[in-house]
């Protein structure tokens, strides 16, 4: 499994109010919940984002509120990958049972930038910025996750199994 | 090596001797917990397993809190969903408007967790319940959903850090204060992944209320779950309120933690969150003058009766300044009856508040209390990211209730011991 994109860069604590802010969470269809992905801190995303693309976030990312609308409506705005030094727990994982590819590389959520193309291969862990011609090592996704990945989703897997 | 409080219990529900940090194990679970947002979404994902029935219709809550009653056609569609499925699968616990109260200050209340259990809930401050000495944490509504079927989750064994409670409160002094002094002190992250076990003899000088406020935002530390060891005042709590068996865990005397920290009541101040981080703490004699819009009073956080009976006490006979919206929100029907017998509800009102019915509401920008660009509001809730209660330039300061009502008497953040 690979995913290639152009990267759209945050800070620290990029919390889940900000991915989707509550006056949205009257719905929980991804098509609508991702019109508004992102707004509270980067309203233009939405008009900026292709399908494949990375998001790349410094510390904490995903903290806050349990919503899983958050990151379903990262994964329905196109994105292929969140990167970040690191994630808030139930953000974590949220986006795995739901499908949402996330790795922890902190080097490269801290020198990445905004517009870089980059490459992941999930089988090894190898980040690629194209852009700089830089390489990371993140952690390789174990096959039961490129499971769940590939399956879209936890209940999807756990159904395959049986 | 010796085990924490959490550890104990995680090992107990998965069937094993011990357990270490960082070991994957799949856990019991005495209680499966969802909202009216986070409900429909577990809902859509349970239509999707091939097992539909639930592991046990006792050990199930669903509480329609968030946007009830309910602020539009859609989130009356999705309490509407919930509700039928709650009918056709006779979950036991479920909460429409009436009975329901904000889920964290409801469940204990009912007595439907208690010491040395094990509980998700699809609700980020799930977490609150260590204060009872049971293992809980918030997980999405796929978790909830698998959960709801299986009667078990899968976690990773936490580390843990010690927080040694000691000293006796100073005046006007909280959970809140405390809670909010020690996610100062750590930061949002500084207990990623991690348990947050308090301890020692300064426990006994918290109340349950102070215990619930303070479990409830270990999560604003990043914190997997915050857990308290079980005393004479716990067991008084549960007996008053559940039929249900409990187990009280201690931490092993050879337990390690990954840090350890003192926190001495005695030398607290009242404390305050600036925008737009829990972790933004000032003490009271620094918040300079900054002047508010609108106080609310209520939450998951503090909208239990004591809560109530300290704002209360600060504004009887006085009335909000011009200006400020005042806005009180008991966090169950039980603590709005005894609002109303207290006396309490009278004092708000005539000092110009809003009373409302049990919701989360504000809280998170839902109804009851949004704010518009550039307005401020002193808030006894447990988050302030932009946007949280309302317009992305709105700001929210994170307060006890009684700074939150010194607030509304003055009309700018103050101390409970400036209103005279």
């Amino acid at each position: 499994m690979k995913a290639k994109g152009t990267v759209h860069k945050y800070g620290d604590n990029v919390d889940t109010d900000v991915i989707i802010p509550a006056r949205y969470l009257n719905s929980s269809d991804p098509i609508e919940l991702a019109k508004n992905c992102m707004e509270d801190i980067d309203p233009e995303f939405v008009k900026r984002v292709k399908d494949g693309d990375i998001m790349v976030a410094n510390k904490n990312f995903g903290c806050g509120s349990s919503r899983e609308h958050a990151p379903i409506a990262i994964k329905a705005s196109g994105i292929s990958c969140v990167i970040a030094e690191t994630f808030a727990r139930i953000f974590y994982r949220n986006a795995i049972n739901i499908g949402l590819p996330i790795i922890e590389c902190p080097e490269a959520a801290r020198e990445i930038e905004a517009g870089d193309e980059v490459e992941i291969d999930f089988d090894s862990g190898k980040i690629t910025d194209v852009t700089k011609g830089t390489s990371y090592q993140g952690q390789a996704f174990p096959p039961f996750m490129q499971e769940i990945i590939k399956s879209e989703g936890l209940i999807n897997y756990i159904n395959s199994k049986n | 090596m010796g085990m924490t409080m959490t550890q104990k219990i995680l090992a107990k529900h998965a069937g094993l001797e011990s357990v270490t940090a960082g070991q994957l194990i799949e856990a019991d679970l005495d209680l499966v917990l969802g909202n009216d947002v986070t409900s429909p979404v577990a809902i859509k994902e349970l239509s999707k397993f091939k097992k539909k029935e639930v592991f046990d219709k006792d050990k199930i809550a669903l509480v329609m809190d968030h946007f009830t009653p309910n602020k539009d056609i859609k989130s009356a569609e999705h309490c509407k969903c919930v509700r039928q499925y709650a009918g056709e699968n006779s979950i036991t616990n479920f909460f429409d408007v009436g009975a329901m109260g904000i889920e964290h200050a409801l469940l204990p209340e009912k007595g439907l967790i208690v010491a040395g259990e094990t509980c998700i809930g699809a609700d980020s401050h799930t977490c609150t319940y260590g204060a009872l000495g049971a293992f809980s944490t918030g997980v999405g509504s796929t978790d909830m959903a698998a959960g709801m079927v299986t009667g078990k989750a899968w976690f990773k064994v936490p580390s843990a850090i010690k927080f040694n409670i000691v000293g006796e409160k100073a005046p006007y002094i909280s959970g809140k204060d405390v809670i909010l002094h020690i996610i100062g002190m750590i930061g949002v992250d500084g207990a990623l992944y991690r348990s947050m076990e308090f301890v020692g003899e300064g426990i006994k000088n918290l109340t349950m209320d102070d215990r619930f406020t303070i479990a409830n935002m270990a999560i604003e530390a990043g914190a997997k779950n915050g857990i308290f060891p079980v005393d004479e005042l716990t067991e008084e709590y549960m007996k008053e309120h559940s039929t249900k068996a409990y187990t009280k865990y201690e931490a092993d005397a050879d337990a390690e933690y990954d840090e350890e920290y003192t926190i001495d009541l005695s030398q607290l101040k009242p404390t305050v969150s600036f925008p737009h981080l829990p972790e933004n703490t000032k003490t009271i004699d620094e918040v300079g003058d900054i002047k508010i819009d609108q106080v609310v009073i209520g939450s998951c956080t503090n909208g239990r009766i004591s809560d109530m009976r300290i704002a209360a006490e600060i504004m009887k006979g006085r009335h909000a300044a011009d200006g400020v919206r005042v806005i009180v929100i008991p966090g169950t029907q039980n603590v709005y009856l005894q609002m109303l017998e207290e006396g309490l509800t009278k004092i708000f009102i005539e000092a110009g508040a809003v009373v409302s019915t049990p919701t989360c509401g504000p809280c998170l920008g839902g109804h009851m209390g949004v704010m518009a660009a550039g307005e401020r509001t002193v808030s006894t809730t447990n988050r302030n990211f932009v946007g949280r209660m309302g317009h992305v330039d709105s700001e929210v300061y994170l307060a006890s209730p009684a700074v939150a009502a010194a607030s509304a008497i003055t009309g700018k953040i103050s101390s409970p011991a400036d209103i005279k």
